[in-house]
């Protein structure tokens, strides 16, 4: 594969074609912040975190570099002005249905406390775990339902019965990659086979005040 | 078709050809009874029937041709019986009316008067061209639906139909029919505007064994009905268009994306392919020329986002009809990875126009950029709503005053919504802007795919703009945070504002959520779904900060926020208001000023819409002033 040549925060750097820019630019020694995004896995595009504003030929543009493919000549700048709007306002929604993401990034991108409504489903709809059980474990248990804020995870039970204890045993299981923590208390409870449920699907986001504690337990607190 | 011969030459074709129109008196009476969606929910299907049967009855079936055709276009008064060669247009037809038309029309040749249209002078209106809704418009594209049985492939090739075809596949290179829809202008009418001949050309390009060309009438704008229009009345039209980008782009295979929920449309489009099947101008070697193109009908489960050019293909593709994440072109990578080439159903029934007229006609209508005619979907508080074709470069207030009428029971205009969820508001001090891609666009609204939702001054544009985000929150398909999680927080914003509980930094939340929508969501749903609310924001922000800081609401509907009471001074106690009050807050004496009780009061707004129009002596005012406006009528009334 030919080189492409571009330039990281003024920094030219030279990669592969083909790479994302999320990687030159990681590789290049910025911090770009993702959470729908884990190597190995098909890029998903949903958490829009990784967003960095590409510049050429004084034209600029905003796009998830999780998913851009380097070109020969363009600018990233990963921490414009606008870069840094954006990402506040995302934080500041992922915020509300998780409030206990990472307060360090709170803080360094100045996110405003209370202004949204909160949610508090903890699920921030990242797919990780469905396509982890999809792409890596073959084995769809777990697929989303609903459209809109109505979207939710569900594991259809019966097959979860079959096949999750198996990745519990090999430690394969989705619940070690859910960024947020959520799916540990509910997948414990629900898809391990651990219970006789008749239903097909169980919303995996569903959460009452145990799941927070469990949720909070699971973190170490926040 | 009585008998099918297989065509397998050009020539064969024209003697087709030339058989249909020599076999056809233009004299020839027929009656066209509409059956588009308007119509039909006025019992036009009862009309064909009695027609039908009042015809034999007559002894007339022989001399008159009678068709269910599509929509006419002035939904708002149908049925809509149309009887041609003269053109002669009856409105609001019911059942009961038919034997009298054929009675009086068909055998005596006399008009039935009370069916006309009245003009505003009172005199009715015969021939349909001369109507004003019809008068100011130009149909290019939707013309022919009251002359076309939309099951009638004769009906189609009598005006002219296939003959764009045969023109491009037998006497022009695909470069050339690329070159002539490249220099007419032709733009996408389904949203973006993009450049049609552009998007063929950069399909063309890529070396592909296999590409596609696909119809997009998803149609998932609310109130927008010109995509169904165009399939139901004139199917043919859009599939010759169809076949001739994909000889253009070198497609073998098209496929016509249709929502479920149209299934006249649907019905219509399948019956067409198979008789182009059978006559040979479908399948392989068409016309013995070497082209080979076949068409698949998809039908689609109805949602606003597979609408969207990656979604659909998903769709097709038999997966969930999401946008894809990746920024790849369509134009190089699209339905099954294959080179794809996606237009509006309106796009497509252009392209035969084009070919048969040529780019210098298309050009010479329309404006600078935006050239040819547009569908609008005239809805909302405007007194003559329907199908409306105009060309390029006509202002909103022609098309709103002179076609549509003015405004409903005579009140103000306040706003005109286009572009539907995706588009925005122009108020009326821009009312002389021209219907324009970029014109619409730099106002800060859209063409988008031609809906037009005229407001009178008793709308409240924050209503309006929640309205649409509603919509749009129940259509987002829900995988990008910007867009599923942006949509509902800024839903939360309007929903305080209209209930009076708005924070005063509300607009500023407003502003951070929206502009990162623009920019950072995955797809055009979410990229342009705070549109409404940033337009309105533009032209209307003093509704937003009565909303805000005032706890009004200027528009008088947010019930949260206003109150109902009577002025004194203009009610002249005609009780109307109290006899429909469902919960008898008014009280009064006859010819005595009437007073509402706002401790009983559910503002239903029934009185308002009672009092006389010449009175208006119901009123609203502030929620936060009844205590002192309850006071003051109860005294004056008691005086
Ligand atoms: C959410 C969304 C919904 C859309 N819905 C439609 C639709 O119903 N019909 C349509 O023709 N285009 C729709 N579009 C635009 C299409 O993506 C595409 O641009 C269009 O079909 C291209 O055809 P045109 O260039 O002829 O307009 C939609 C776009 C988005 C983002
Ligand atoms: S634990 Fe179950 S749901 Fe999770 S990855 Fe394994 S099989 Fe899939
Ligand atoms: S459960 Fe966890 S991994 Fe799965 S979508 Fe929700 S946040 Fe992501
Ligand atoms: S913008 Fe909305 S509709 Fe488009 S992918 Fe994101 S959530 Fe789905
Ligand atoms: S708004 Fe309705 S409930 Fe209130 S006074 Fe008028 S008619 Fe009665
Ligand atoms: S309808 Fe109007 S004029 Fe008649 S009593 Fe009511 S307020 Fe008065
Ligand atoms: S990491 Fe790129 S969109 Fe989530
Ligand atoms: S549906 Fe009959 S005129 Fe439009």
């Amino acid at each position: 594969m030919s080189d492409i040549t571009l330039k990281i925060n003024g920094t030219e750097v030279t990669v592969e074609a083909g790479t994302m820019v999320l990687d030159a630019a990681r590789k290049a020694g910025a911090e770009i912040p993702t959470l729908c995004n884990l190597e190995g896995l098909e890029p998903f595009g949903a958490c829009r975190l990784c967003v960095v504003e590409i510049v050429r030929g004084g034209r600029s543009r905003i796009v998830a570099s999780c998913l851009y493919p380097v070109e020969n000549g363009i600018d990233v700048l990963t921490e414009s002005e606008k870069v840094v709007r954006y990402r506040r306002t995302i934080l500041e929604l992922l915020k509300a249905r998780w409030p206990l993401i990472d307060k360090k990034l709170l803080e360094k991108y100045g996110v405003p406390a209370d202004r949204m409504v909160p949610r508090d489903n903890f699920c921030i709809m990242c797919g990780i775990c469905v396509r982890h059980c999809s792409e890596r474990r073959k084995e769809n248990v777990l697929g989303f339902v609903g459209r809109g804020i109505e979207r939710q995870v569900v594991s259809y039970t019966v097959r979860a019965k079959k096949v999750c204890p198996e990745c519990f045993d090999k430690e394969l299981s989705c619940l070690r990659f859910c960024p947020t923590g959520v799916i540990v208390n509910d997948c414990a409870t629900v898809c391990p086979a651990s219970r006789d449920e008749e239903a097909f699907a169980k919303p995996v986001r569903v959460r009452d005040d145990d799941n927070a504690a469990a949720v909070k337990k699971s973190l170490g607190d926040a | 078709m009585s008998e099918i011969i297989k065509l397998s030459s050009p020539s064969d074709f024209e003697s087709l050809r030339e058989k249909i129109i020599k076999g056809r008196d233009p004299n020839r009476t027929a009656v066209a009874v509409c059956s588009g969606p308007g119509c039909l929910a006025y019992a036009s299907g009862k009309v064909f029937k009695r027609f039908e049967e009042a015809l034999s009855a007559a002894g007339l079936e022989g001399e008159v041709t009678l068709a269910q055709t599509g929509c006419h276009g002035f939904c708002e008064r149908g049925p809509s019986v149309v009887i041609l060669p003269d053109e002669i247009c009856y409105l609001r037809v019911s059942p009961e009316d038919v034997n009298e038309i054929v009675e009086t029309t068909l055998k005596n040749g006399a008009v039935v008067e009370r069916l006309l249209y009245k003009g505003e002078d009172g005199l009715p209106i015969q021939k349909e061209s001369d109507i004003p809704f019809y008068k100011y418009q130009q149909k290019v594209v939707f013309g022919d639906n009251k002359r076309i049985d939309p099951r009638s492939i004769e009906d189609y090739i009598a005006r002219g139909g296939y003959t764009a075809l045969v023109k491009a596949i037998t006497t022009m290179t695909p470069e050339a029919v690329i070159a002539e829809v490249k220099d007419s202008g032709l733009r996408g009418r389904g949203g973006g505007g993009f450049p049609a001949g552009a998007k063929w050309e950069a399909t063309a390009k890529p070396p592909a064994d296999t590409r596609y060309v696909i119809v997009n009438a998803d149609e998932g704008d609310p109130g927008a009905y010109m995509d169904r229009g165009i399939l139901e009345g004139n199917p043919h039209s859009v599939i010759e268009g169809l076949m001739i980008g994909g000889y253009a782009i070198g497609a073998n295979e098209g496929y016509i994306y249709v929502r479920q929920e149209y299934p006249l449309a649907i019905d219509n489009v399948l019956y067409a392919l198979d008789v182009l099947r059978e006559l040979g101008l479908l399948g392989e070697n068409i016309l013995g020329t070497g082209f080979s193109f076949d068409i698949i009908v998809h039908k689609g489960a109805g949602a606003f986002v597979s609408g969207e050019s990656s979604a659909l293909m998903s769709a097709i593709e038999g997966r969930v009809g999401e946008p894809r994440p990746k920024y790849i072109r369509t134009s190089i990578s699209g339905l099954r990875g294959k080179p794809s080439c996606l237009n509006n159903v309106e796009t497509w029934a252009n392209v035969p126009l084009i070919i048969n007229k040529g780019a210098n006609w298309f050009k010479s209508i329309g404006t600078e950029g935006s050239k040819g005619t547009k569908i609008f979907s005239l809805v909302g508080n405007v007194k003559n709503t329907g199908l409306v074709e105009v060309p390029m470069g006509m202002t909103l207030r022609q098309i709103i005053f002179d076609i549509g009428g003015g405004i409903r029971d005579d009140k103000e205009f306040k706003a005109v919504q286009t572009g539907g969820p995706s588009g925005g508001v122009i108020p009326e001090e821009m009312l002389d802007l021209h219907v324009d891609y970029d014109e619409l666009y730099s106002a800060g609204s859209m063409m988008g795919s031609g809906g037009m939702i005229v407001m009178d001054k008793d709308t409240c544009m924050v209503n309006v703009a929640k309205y649409f985000l509603e919509f749009l929150s129940d259509e987002s398909c829900g995988k990008c945070v910007p867009c599923r999680d942006g949509i509902d927080q800024l839903l939360e914003v309007l929903r305080r504002m209209t209930a009076g509980t708005a924070r005063p930094d509300d607009l500023d939340l407003i502003e951070d959520i929206s502009v990162m929508m623009k920019e950072c969501a995955l797809c055009g749903l979410g990229q342009s779904a705070p549109n409404p609310v940033l337009s309105s924001i533009k032209y209307f922000k003093d509704e937003y900060v009565a909303h805000i800081n005032d706890k009004s609401c200027p528009g008088g509907v947010c019930k949260a926020l206003i109150a109902y009471t009577i002025d004194v001074e203009k009610c002249i106690g005609c009780g109307k208001c109290m006899k429909v009050c469902p919960v008898n807050a008014i009280s009064g004496d006859k010819k005595k000023p009437h007073k509402v009780n706002n401790a009983l009061c559910v503002k239903c707004d029934s009185c308002y819409q009672e009092c006389p129009s010449k009175v208006q002596a119901v009123t609203k005012i502030r929620q936060a002033d009844v205590i002192t406006a309850f006071a003051t009528s109860e005294e004056a009334a008691n005086e």
